[in-house]
């Protein structure tokens, strides 16, 4: 893991500020610009993947049972997935409610 | 190449200069006054003398940002523009300097309209001064020439890999006919290394360039950026020391010119010092003591070469080529006021503002000058004069 940008110097930053290690977004937690989650109602899944093509996160992914999840390290709660299931599994709730 | 001076063009003299700093990437928009480079740099690269791309692109927004993909892949790079062109660039510069790519940039230097005027004067790279480029000013063709060739080294040395404008008057100076030494591309050669950026865009070693910075480090971002341009004029210092070496001419950060014994001194930048120089020679001998100071290097600010010139002086008069709308008269003044400012002996500083938009000073119009500068330091009515200024 590089160093956080909270944690860094100027003496550290790259030249213009370049990034070597690329593919670091993968540490990036966008997940903490979420105000809501998807839950799921998987009994109503027909594991059509609609969801996993449409989150503009690309984080969806097909869990063991066959079912398509979000992962909340990246799901950033626009709730796309909510509205583009077409057998309505899913289910915006706010990270109050959680 | 011959060892003896040609007379040419200054336009044509720089594009041969680019030809022999053995440029990879030129991507430019022609544009009054700098065309003559342009064209020929383009004659040059059509006649297979020239081993580089040349990218002619559809507007100076383009040009530079072509640059800055040449730059990032290691290219040894340059363009050059004037005026709107400049401007037209304008965000652009910022992103070049602070992601650290070592551009060289000829500016032609001209009035900004409106009024239009396709003359020369320096509103066009101040307005363009605080976008974190490397700005130098030639007097003369031979300047110009060597400038260029100090301009790369400057850029592409590893602790400044910074962008650079060269600043050549438009027309006065662009488009004179001087006597000129091109060094040969061998003698280039001995004095500019090889091109090496350290991480260039390549498939085999990927890097990501020009991201996002929050605010937890922009500002680590800015400090950086601010150390290095600042740090750089001792590389410049040091790149002017080592051409001196080679090739037998001197350059400073501030140049002087009979500042010894100068109770008045005068400040100028580019090609119109060289009239203040006769001027100052006539005044000389009529037993007056003034001397001529020029800013070679106007950005990094040289802050301590300038006050150890300065300081035995009773009046530094600065001319500006361009207004500072609303403000406190020329930016060169004003930068040197607040060079100077609150620091015991110092010269009082007087602005003047004078030959925009391609107006003449001549060397009567320079005497002029010194005997209004030296009545204005006593003036707390007014932050400044326009000079020639028909009331
Ligand atoms: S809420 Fe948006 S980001 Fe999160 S999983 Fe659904 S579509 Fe993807
Ligand atoms: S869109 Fe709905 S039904 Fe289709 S896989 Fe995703 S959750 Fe299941």
């Amino acid at each position: 893991m590089v160093k956080s940008d909270k944690d860094m110097t100027w003496h550290e930053l790259n030249l213009g500020c370049m990034i070597t290690d690329v593919g670091n977004t993968m540490q990036y937690k966008t997940g903490d610009w979420r105000s809501q989650r998807p839950i799921y109602n998987f009994e109503r899944c027909i594991k059509c993947g609609v969801c996993y093509i449409f989150c503009p996160e690309g984080c969806i992914s097909r869990n063991d049972a066959g079912h398509f999840v979000a992962d909340l390290f990246f799901c950033k709660g626009c709730a796309i997935c909510e509205r583009e299931c077409p057998t309505k599994v899913i289910t915006m709730i706010t990270e109050e409610d959680k | 190449m011959s060892n003896k001076p040609v007379g040419m063009e200054v336009s044509v003299a720089l594009s041969e200069t680019i030809m022999h700093c053995d440029v990879d990437v030129i991507a430019a928009y022609p544009i009054t006054p700098q065309t003559h480079i342009v064209e020929h740099l383009a004659d040059l690269f059509a006649d297979g003398e020239m081993d580089a791309e040349y990218i002619p692109v559809e507007s100076e927004h383009s040009a530079l940002s072509a640059c800055m993909g040449s730059a990032a892949a290691g290219a040894r790079t340059f363009t050059a523009t004037a005026a709107q062109g400049l401007e037209y660039m304008h965000e652009t510069l910022f992103i070049a300097s602070a992601m650290r790519m070592p551009i060289v940039m000829a500016i032609a230097n001209r009035a900004l309209s409106a009024p239009i005027s396709v003359w020369g004067d320096h509103s066009d790279v101040m307005a363009a001064r605080d976008t974190g480029w490397i700005s130098i000013f030639a007097e003369n063709g031979q300047e110009t020439v060597d400038l260029a060739i100090m301009s790369f080294r400057i850029a592409e040395d590893h602790k400044v890999l910074l962008p650079v404008f060269l600043n050549l008057d438009g027309f006065h100076l662009s488009h004179m006919i001087e006597p000129v030494l091109i060094p040969s591309r061998e003698e280039v050669k001995a004095f500019l290394p090889e091109h090496i950026y350290p991480a260039p865009l390549h498939p085999s070693k990927p890097v990501a360039m020009g991201e996002c910075a929050g605010p937890n480090i922009y500002t680590e971002a800015k400090k950086q950026q601010w150390e290095v341009l600042e740090k750089s004029i001792d590389i410049i210092r040091q790149v002017f020391a080592d051409f001196g070496k080679q090739f037998g001419r001197e350059y400073h950060l501030v140049e002087e010119y009979k500042v010894e014994g100068a109770k008045t001194l005068l400040l100028t930048m580019g090609s119109y010092s060289e009239t203040a120089m006769t001027c100052v020679d006539k005044m000389r001998a009529q037993g007056k003591k003034v001397g001529l100071i020029r800013l070679r290097c106007f950005r990094p600010f040289p802050f301590d070469d300038l006050r150890k010139v300065v300081k035995n002086a009773d009046t530094l008069i600065v001319l500006d080529r361009s207004l500072v709308m609303g403000g406190p008269g020329g930016p060169v003044m004003s930068e040197v006021r607040s060079a100077l400012f609150g620091r015991k002996g110092m010269p009082k500083v007087s602005g003047i503002v004078g030959g925009l938009g391609g107006r003449d000073i001549t060397v009567e119009d320079f005497e002029k000058i010194y005997d209004l500068g030296e009545k204005l330091a006593n003036d707390q009515s007014r932050e400044f004069a326009m000079y020639g200024v028909k009331e």
